[in-house]
């Protein structure tokens, strides 16, 4: 008897939890629908990815969870940011609405498998466009152009302008990154400390265990924002990193549609209002210009 | 087997690394854990308690949880280890618990007239225990630490997030630098694992046959 209240009593509990985290999610969502309109009437060749996906009502899109401003899992379980706008906007030529879309997390390691064997149909996650990756995906884009850059601790007490002033000192990224092979192969000079996530890097800096912290200025800003008064970014970016869009290879008309999609939000403004309500929120600074696409 | 060619030195200074770990690790495991199994049998009260409240800490803590704790909560408390020594450190703290219960079930299975003889001899419980049961003790738990201390090799692998080149750290690496290789990446960690493993799970069978008491 008493085992049957106590189940009862859990069963309730558990439907209240889920009634108000349905809730959140639903304001989540109802914010990027405010701000996407979706193509009602769509008309793609047959047998093309667009085709496929528009007819399915589905897209699956991996994105970063942990990337303050371009994609952040929110309390609700949802992802939020830059990279997942722009992937509301090409659902949203497809036909598909923002709530119909299935966000996957795909950490630095997994993207490309993930689109090889079909886990995911696009990947946006702060994926750099490099010509080794070219080999085992596609690309559509750039969507918008990073660099690398530093991040010190507040008041900038080593001194460091550049990465030259590395040398020697102790500095942080994360294993497996482009800007860590970057240190690694052109600034040897430089201690590296590699951790699997960004947020430990912040713990370190904040510990004084490393001197500085370095990756793309977008993911640096985000880790500032998260300790004004401790962090100090540099500021001197001095790689170019464009963000691409990963898809299959060799899948040539969907990228077409995907850059004509980009293209077409550079001009019309919702590139732009995308940057202001998620990564501008961080950086503090109007849109950018926004970058060329590449049709290679 | 041109890319195991080119990252050849990559993955052997990883495997060493771990190696070495696995290596510093067991011996702090093992001293420390058969110190805390003595404590936790010992005639003493407090000693006891101290040993068992140990135990049920480290039992009951996830490795990754330990690791935060000695990497990022030491230099909140002005003591700052390497990322190495700390991983060490870290890995054979955790270790010592489950290698303590482990020899205390040892000293547990050797009969209570081993240690009232040794004490009708004269032999204090320092002697007694160092002398006559923890010989007995160990023999008895062969297989049970072999086990313990294959899967601290193993769980070396979680100082790859803590700033240690260790073989898993070459996984992410390896692996963004060329994503087609992540298979032969797999299969490169996989048998580095293996080379410490197998030999030590071949060493403990043999040495459990050998010592095996015989009942």
């Amino acid at each position: 008897m008493r085992l049957t209240r106590y189940a009862a009593a859990a069963a309730a509990f558990g439907v209240v939890l889920t009634g108000c985290s349905s809730e959140a999610g639903q304001q989540a969502e109802e914010a990027a629908d405010a701000t996407v309109e979706v193509e009602q009437d769509v008309d793609f060749e047959a047998g093309t990815t667009m085709a496929e996906l528009a007819d399915a009502g589905t897209i699956t899109i991996g994105t970063k969870y942990d990337q303050p401003g371009f994609g952040l899992l929110n309390p609700s379980g949802v992802p939020e940011g830059f990279d997942v706008q722009i992937g509301t906007l090409i659902a949203a030529q497809l036909g598909i609405a923002p709530e119909d879309i299935e966000f996957v997390e795909t950490v630095s390691a997994n993207r490309e498998s993930f689109i090889q064997n079909g886990q995911v149909d696009l990947v946006i996650a702060t994926y750099t466009i490099n010509d080794t990756r070219k080999e085992l995906v596609d690309f559509a884009g750039p969507y918008y152009e990073a660099g690398q850059d530093i991040t010190v601790a507040a008041g900038n007490p080593e001194g460091i302008a550049g990465p030259d002033d590395l040398a020697g000192l102790n500095v942080c990224s994360v294993e497996g990154s482009t800007p860590a092979e970057n240190i690694r192969t052109n600034y040897p000079e430089a201690q590296l400390t590699l951790f699997d996530v960004y947020s430990k890097c912040a713990d370190a800096l904040t510990n004084g265990q490393v001197d500085a912290v370095t990756t793309d200025n977008v993911i640096l800003t985000g880790l500032v924002a998260g300790n004004p008064e401790g962090f100090e970014l540099v500021g001197n970016p001095f790689t170019e990193e464009p963000y691409g869009i990963g898809l299959e290879l060799g899948d040539t008309e969907f990228r077409d549609f995907i850059n004509d999609t980009l293209e077409a939000s550079f001009e019309d403004g919702s590139w732009a209002a995308a940057w202001d309500a998620t990564a501008g929120q961080i950086t503090g600074t109007e849109a950018p210009e926004p970058p060329a696409v590449d049709r290679y | 087997m041109q890319f195991f060619t080119d990252n050849f030195d990559v993955l052997l200074k990883a495997f060493l690394t771990t190696l070495s770990m696995s290596l510093l690790a067991g011996v702090l495991a093992l001293v420390l854990g058969t110190l805390l199994a003595a404590m936790r049998v010992s005639p003493i009260a407090p000693l006891r308690g101290l040993a068992t409240f140990y135990v049920e800490l480290f039992r009951n803590t996830p490795l990754t949880v330990v690791f935060f704790f000695v990497i990022f909560g030491l230099p909140q408390i002005d003591t700052v280890v390497g990322f190495f020594p700390g991983a060490v450190i870290a890995v054979g703290t955790y270790t010592a618990a489950f290698v303590a219960e482990a020899i205390r079930s040892g000293i547990n299975s050797v009969s209570a007239g081993q240690a009232e003889a040794s004490r009708a001899l004269g032999l204090t419980f320092g002697q007694s225990l160092r002398e006559i049961v923890l010989p007995q003790a160990f023999r008895t738990v062969v297989p049970p630490l072999g086990s313990v201390f294959i899967a601290m090799v193993k769980n070396t692998s979680i100082a790859a997030g803590f700033s240690v080149t260790e073989l898993s750290s070459t996984l992410p690496r390896l692996v963004n630098a060329d994503a087609g290789a992540l298979l032969l990446v797999l299969l490169g960690v996989v048998v580095g694992y293996m080379i410490i493993t197998l030999p030590m799970a071949f060493a403990v069978n043999r040495l459990e046959r050998r010592v095996a008491i015989l009942r």
